[in-house]
């Protein structure tokens, strides 16, 4: 009887204990099966799209163009209105209109904007306009009204053999060294990711030096580099995320853009509820996708991390030398002064809110801070548009003029040698007057470098579930990835220094207490025997 | 066995569940809950949330049962506080228990709690634990209306929902220490255990004839 009575205490403080335990671990469970929505989006991208047209049975064509002009108006002659089109987008104005508060309503983009890689477009034109879509850019006087003026072939030759020559304001090497151009439009179609990348890949003077995200590897690399682009994956294209309406693109590059419009999203085939664990959903409210899905870029090949122009213009035995790291990227030019490159970089991170202001031409240095933010992304934890994303940030050493302190915008590039170009006469002082000439911006004939950094959020090269930043890079006390996002609350990072200091006493004087009671309790026992036997 | 005292049945069946479940979720809560606060690495982070987030579902649901069963049982009449014996009892784990000097409140079925335990459990039924468990609600929902664009229940910062939090959590831990060794100040040292493990305990005599009755029927 007393041991049945036994058995079912034991049985009924054992199941007491395990029920719980049972609970916590079907509750537990992870979800079985795929994530279906994924799967859906993974079966939808591969679908090529088929060309209505073929641009080869047409024969106004098939001419013997003998300038491209010619080659837009062919163009124009069937599609009447792209033109029109083309001429209000940004890739052809170069500049968009934007409000940004304390300044109102602006006409900013490459155009005229400043940057700390090659420092700006205006009085290099000729050199820099090979990546823009239009002929002929090569000073102030370029009409952006005249539509013969587009480029159209630069994005829809699907044949990848169409160049634009260097130095030479966006006109195409034709004729006897020229490619074919009855082939080129007989195969005009939708831009393939080469024909953004020619330019978005090499921007700031070579492959993957500006962005360190977007570069030549995307085009043959695997799923471990990108996900989407990946060709044993979705083999996706730059145009099946950045769609166009009437030649206007979605996404932005806020080196350039100033507004929270036209932007691309993750979120817009994902969702905001792309995981199959809410807490990480959870997550979207605050930090980016990209924030987690992207641990680091410039996966394959090196980018350009510091530019410092200082240093530019030495010579050696009375030449311009360059020195190279081991992979050939140049660590010094005489015309560009030193560089740091770096792979699998780590971004750093700020809060984003989709708009951005910059340092314009005529805004003042402040030389009292410790660098100088070209161009800033606006954002804070309290602001609720705001998320966290990773930035590539370009740090530089710029010219700056000391008297009027104003950035300098330098003529770097001219077809001869002589009319004051740096990278052809290595002199600092005619190269800063000529510029800032062009600019008209009035220059003391002082300079000197100022700190600068840029800042150019990191969107591409994105990493699957597997290779995503784990929860303790952010969530841990010491150098974590968000350590210097520092105007919020994070569990596992932050703590209140008294609190934690007063919660360890309140356990150690507890634990202290209990002991010095049990050691009383067990001396004042023995003694108590001790008299009781005595 | 002494003569002055007799079994009685104290701990009912819930009570026991619900004590030692109780019990179980606060140390897994407290585990995962200080590895969330970077103490230490145990489970691993991801895990440590999923756990505690668990867990804490797991706890509210038990308190919303114990809740019901105080309120059916008549139960929650045990932690009306009172200061009759409190300075008795103090002196007594000060003091007496040192000497061996009894109790010097009688433990009685319809009231088992000395006025020190019915403070303190009253302060973690009313105070703490709503205040451990608002707050991690909170913690957990917070987002949720910032995301809506609700305004006026935004919150901003969850520095402050997080600093309470995790001072109760160190109340509750020092709680638990004391607690787990204050079971070994029963009439020996295994009797209290033993009363929350099988629900029997020695108890003085001194019962009235109602509570009997009670003991004669839960023995059947």
């Amino acid at each position: 009887m007393s041991s049945m009575k036994n058995f079912t205490t034991a049985f009924t403080f054992f199941l007491a204990i395990i029920a719980p335990l049972v609970i916590v671990t079907v509750a537990l469970r992870q979800p079985d099966g795929e994530n279906a929505p994924l799967e859906a989006l993974k079966a939808k991208y591969p679908i090529e799209h088929q060309a209505g047209v073929d641009h080869g049975k047409m024969e106004i064509l098939q001419q013997d163009f003998q300038n491209p002009h010619e080659i837009t108006a062919a163009c124009l002659s069937c599609h009447t209105e792209r033109g029109h089109e083309l001429m209000q987008s940004a890739h052809f104005t170069w500049e968009r209109e934007a409000y940004i508060p304390g300044r109102g309503i602006t006409y900013l983009g490459k155009k005229n904007l400043l940057n700390n890689f090659c420092t700006g477009v205006q009085s290099n034109e000729g050199s820099c306009m090979k990546c823009h879509t239009g002929y002929g850019w090569d000073d102030k006087e370029f009409d952006f009204e005249n539509q013969y003026n587009i480029d159209c072939i630069v994005c829809h030759d699907n044949t990848g053999t169409y160049k634009k020559a260097s130095g030479a304001a966006g006109y195409p090497v034709m004729g006897e060294s020229g490619p074919d151009f009855k082939n080129i439009l007989a195969n005009v179609g939708q831009p393939k990711s080469e024909n953004c990348g020619a330019c978005h890949f090499t921007g700031g003077g070579g492959n993957n030096v500006k962005h360190g995200d977007l570069e030549m590897a995307l085009l043959t690399a695997g799923r471990n580099v990108d996900v989407h682009m990946g060709v044993d994956g979705s083999n996706m294209s730059c145009l099946d995320c950045h769609t166009a309406e009437n030649h206007v693109m979605k996404g932005r590059y806020y080196g350039v853009s100033s507004t929270n419009t036209q932007r691309m999203s993750c979120e817009e085939c994902h969702t905001e509820f792309p995981h199959l664990k809410s807490i990480l959903n959870e997550h979207s409210v605050k930090v980016s996708c990209q924030t987690c899905h992207i641990p680091v870029y410039a996966k394959v090949n090196k980018t350009k991390i510091t530019w410092d122009w200082s240093t530019a213009t030495r010579k050696k035995d009375g030449k311009p030398y360059e020195e190279l790291d081991e992979e050939g990227n140049a660590t010094y030019t005489s015309i560009k002064g030193d560089f740091d490159w770096e792979k699998n970089v780590k971004p750093e991170y700020l809060w984003f809110n989709g708009t951005a202001d910059h340092h314009l031409m005529t805004d003042r240095v402040d030389t009292t801070q410790p660098f100088l933010k070209i161009n800033t992304l606006n954002g804070e934890y309290r602001d609720r548009h705001s998320k966290i994303i990773p930035v590539k940030v370009h740090r530089g050493r710029q010219p700056y003029d000391t008297e009027n302190l104003t950035v300098i915008q330098a003529k770097l590039w001219d077809k001869e040698k002589g009319k004051g170009a740096l990278w052809l006469d290595l002199e600092w002082e005619r190269a800063i007057k000529e510029g800032m000439a062009y600019v008209d911006m009035p220059y003391s004939g002082k300079h000197d470098f100022v700190a600068t950094e840029m800042y150019l959020p990191v969107n591409h090269m994105v990493s699957d579930a597997g290779e995503a930043v784990s929860c303790k890079e952010c969530h841990t006390p010491e150098n974590g990835r968000l350590a210097a996002l520092n105007d919020f609350y994070m569990p596992g990072r932050d703590r209140n220094a008294l609190l934690d200091f007063t919660g360890k006493m309140l356990l150690i004087l507890s634990l202290f207490g209990v002991v010095v009671h049990a050691v009383i309790r067990i001396i004042s026992a023995r003694q108590s025997k001790l008299q009781q036997t005595h | 066995m002494d003569n002055n005292s007799k079994k009685a049945y104290v701990y009912k069946g819930f009570e026991r569940f619900w004590h030692w479940n109780q019990a179980l979720l606060i140390f897994l809560l407290a585990f995962t809950g200080f590895e969330i606060h970077s103490s230490y690495n145990l489970f691993g982070y991801e895990t440590a949330v999923d756990l505690h987030n668990k867990a804490a579902w797991a706890f509210i649901i038990l308190i919303i049962f114990a809740i019901f069963w105080h309120f059916t049982t008549g139960e929650w009449k045990q932690y009306i506080p009172t200061t009759e014996n409190l300075r008795a009892q103090a002196e007594f784990y000060l003091f007496g228990i040192f000497r061996n000097a009894p109790h010097p409140t009688k433990k009685t079925v319809i009231s088992k709690l000395n006025p020190l335990q019915r403070l303190v459990y009253l302060g973690l039924k009313v105070l703490i634990i709503p205040v451990m468990v608002a707050s991690g609600l909170l913690y957990m929902f917070y987002r949720y209306p910032q995301d809506g664009g609700i305004e006026f229940i935004n919150i901003d910062n969850l520095e402050i929902i997080a600093l309470i939090h995790t001072f109760g959590a160190f109340i509750l831990m020092a709680f638990v220490i004391v607690h787990l060794y204050l079971i070994t100040t029963g009439h020996t040292i295994t009797s209290n255990l033993k009363a929350m493990i099988t629900g029997w305990e020695e108890l003085d005599v001194e019962e009235n004839e109602a509570e009997k009755k009670d003991n004669e029927a839960a023995k059947k």
